[in-house]
């Protein structure tokens, strides 16, 4: 029987991302939404979710302790999946809120989509948030990627991207009025910008692989 | 490829049950909420709105339990309005599994509601739903005022002044209901749609009106919307959510198929 953490430090919606690991996992699995340090280092996988403001996210997770507990499953070799805010505190500081200093697990910086991008085939101005359904191209294989097409769509909702110091970390790429990194991956961190748990078929097939992933044995 | 453009089916939802006649031949219970959001998912829906018209009190707290029963069984995103007042409010759609959450009178009363939520929980949460109705004469220059109340109360208000404060307070979304096509199967408010999304930089949902699958495209390609919202053209079974997109890609627009 396996255990995965779902990371709650009171951002946002984890109910969401707790049922559909339940719709995909075996039954025995058990799926434990909680900000217990011990719990979490108990368990063996760990996600980590997140909306909302960055600096709130980063005084949110200190708050609960669940700074260390996330560097503290990183450093352990377990499977750990970064979704949206999971991703970003994963860098070295965002611009939001004037600069906000992040865990600097991933050499990085998180910018904000810049006004008055247009679409390169339309013209069109492009609205922030980047709101909806985008195609995302694997950039390197991924065990993730298991059973996923490359372009296939994924529901993102988001005003900042992260770029990585090393391009080599990202392993899907994402198209909106620029070309930026829609997944970032390094030994057992998996980290998507998007939403697994509302992107449909897709989105669960990625959640599927992620449960049953060894990042020792395959990458 | 780049973003589609999202179809959003409504339903109008009254004490736990979807009303309004919902007439899909294959599912057992047009009322659950459950069974007409999952048929929606596999007719490719890109997100699904909930209005909760639960005209009492003490019964708004059903609809937490759809939007719980809805989340754990559909994984796309999910839109819930009507009725919500306060941060609390917005906090408790939010935990039941909704992604973003709808604010219409409680906006117009107390647009600094707008700015604590999207603080609070994040602008991409935050839809501010306007009603819009056409106030200018023949031969003046367009003008829209913000109606409450279902249509009956206007505001004074100018609508396209209206949107570009929402944003500017942190609103993630407009999703604009022309009071003037609402269930007049006659199309969108195009001219309407086009001046609120050009005063805004937030993405803009265009709904009321729409008939037929070419009222959907033309909202995107004249009126600029990002997405557009419709009830009764999937309801009644007129048309699936399939055949929608598969309109708009003959049309030249872009969407999830």
């Amino acid at each position: 029987m396996q255990r995965i953490a779902v990371i709650d430090y009171g951002m946002g919606n984890l109910r969401s991302v707790s049922k559909a690991l339940e719709h995909v996992v075996d039954a025995d699995c058990e799926i434990r939404v909680t900000s217990d340090q011990a719990l979490i280092a108990d368990s063996d996988r760990v996600v980590c979710p997140g909306q909302g403001a960055a600096n709130d996210c980063m005084r949110q997770l200190a708050a609960c302790g669940m700074d260390a507990a996330v560097r503290q499953a990183i450093s352990d070799g377990r499977p750990f999946l970064g979704i949206c805010m999971g991703l970003q505190v994963l860098l070295t500081a965002s611009e939001e809120n004037g600069g906000t200093p992040c865990l600097d697990i991933l050499a990085g910086q998180v910018k904000r989509f810049s006004h008055g991008m247009r679409d390169a085939a339309t013209g069109n101005l492009l609205k922030v948030p980047h709101m909806g359904w985008s195609p995302v191209a694997h950039a390197g294989k991924h065990a993730l990627w298991a059973d996923i097409p490359s372009q296939a769509r994924f529901y993102f909702c988001h005003s900042y991207y992260v770029v990585p110091d090393a391009d080599d970390l990202a392993v899907g790429q994402c198209e909106y009025g620029q070309s930026f990194a829609a997944v970032l991956a390094k030994d057992n961190i998996f980290a998507c910008q998007f939403h697994p748990e509302k992107s449909a078929r897709d989105g669960l097939q990625l959640l599927a692989n992620f449960a049953q992933w060894s990042p020792s044995s395959q990458h | 490829m780049g973003l589609a453009k999202r179809i959003i089916p409504c339903l109008d939802v009254d004490n736990g049950r979807v009303v309004k006649g919902v007439k899909f031949v294959d599912i057992r219970d047009a009322g659950d909420p459950v069974e007409v959001a999952r048929n929606y998912d596999r007719q490719g829906a890109d997100e699904i709105t909930f209005l909760d018209i639960t005209a009492s009190s003490d019964d708004r707290e059903t609809i937490v339990h759809v939007v719980e029963d809805v989340a754990s069984e559909v994984f796309i995103p999910l839109t819930v309005g009507g009725g919500i007042r306060t941060v609390d409010d917005v906090r408790r759609m939010l935990m039941a599994g909704a992604d973003k959450v709808g604010v219409n009178t409680a906006a117009v009363f107390n647009p600094d509601f707008v700015a604590e939520a999207a603080d609070k929980v994040g602008s991409q949460c935050i839809v501010v739903a306007i009603d819009a109705k056409s106030v200018h004469q023949p031969g003046e220059a367009p003008r829209w005022e913000i109606f409450t109340h279902g249509g009956r109360k206007p505001t004074g208000l100018d609508a396209v002044e209206w949107a570009a404060k929402m944003n500017a307070l942190g609103a993630g979304e407009i999703l604009l209901t022309s009071m003037n096509c609402d269930g007049t199967k006659s199309g969108f408010d195009l001219a309407l749609t086009r001046a609120i999304s050009d005063a805004v930089s937030i993405p803009v949902i265009a709904s009321g009106g729409v008939g037929n699958l070419d009222h959907l495209c033309d909202g995107v390609l004249q009126g600029g919307a990002d997405a557009v919202l419709a009830a009764s053209i999937f309801h009644f079974g007129e048309y699936t959510v399939e055949q929608a997109k598969q309109r708009m890609q003959e049309r030249g627009i872009e969407v999830r198929l």
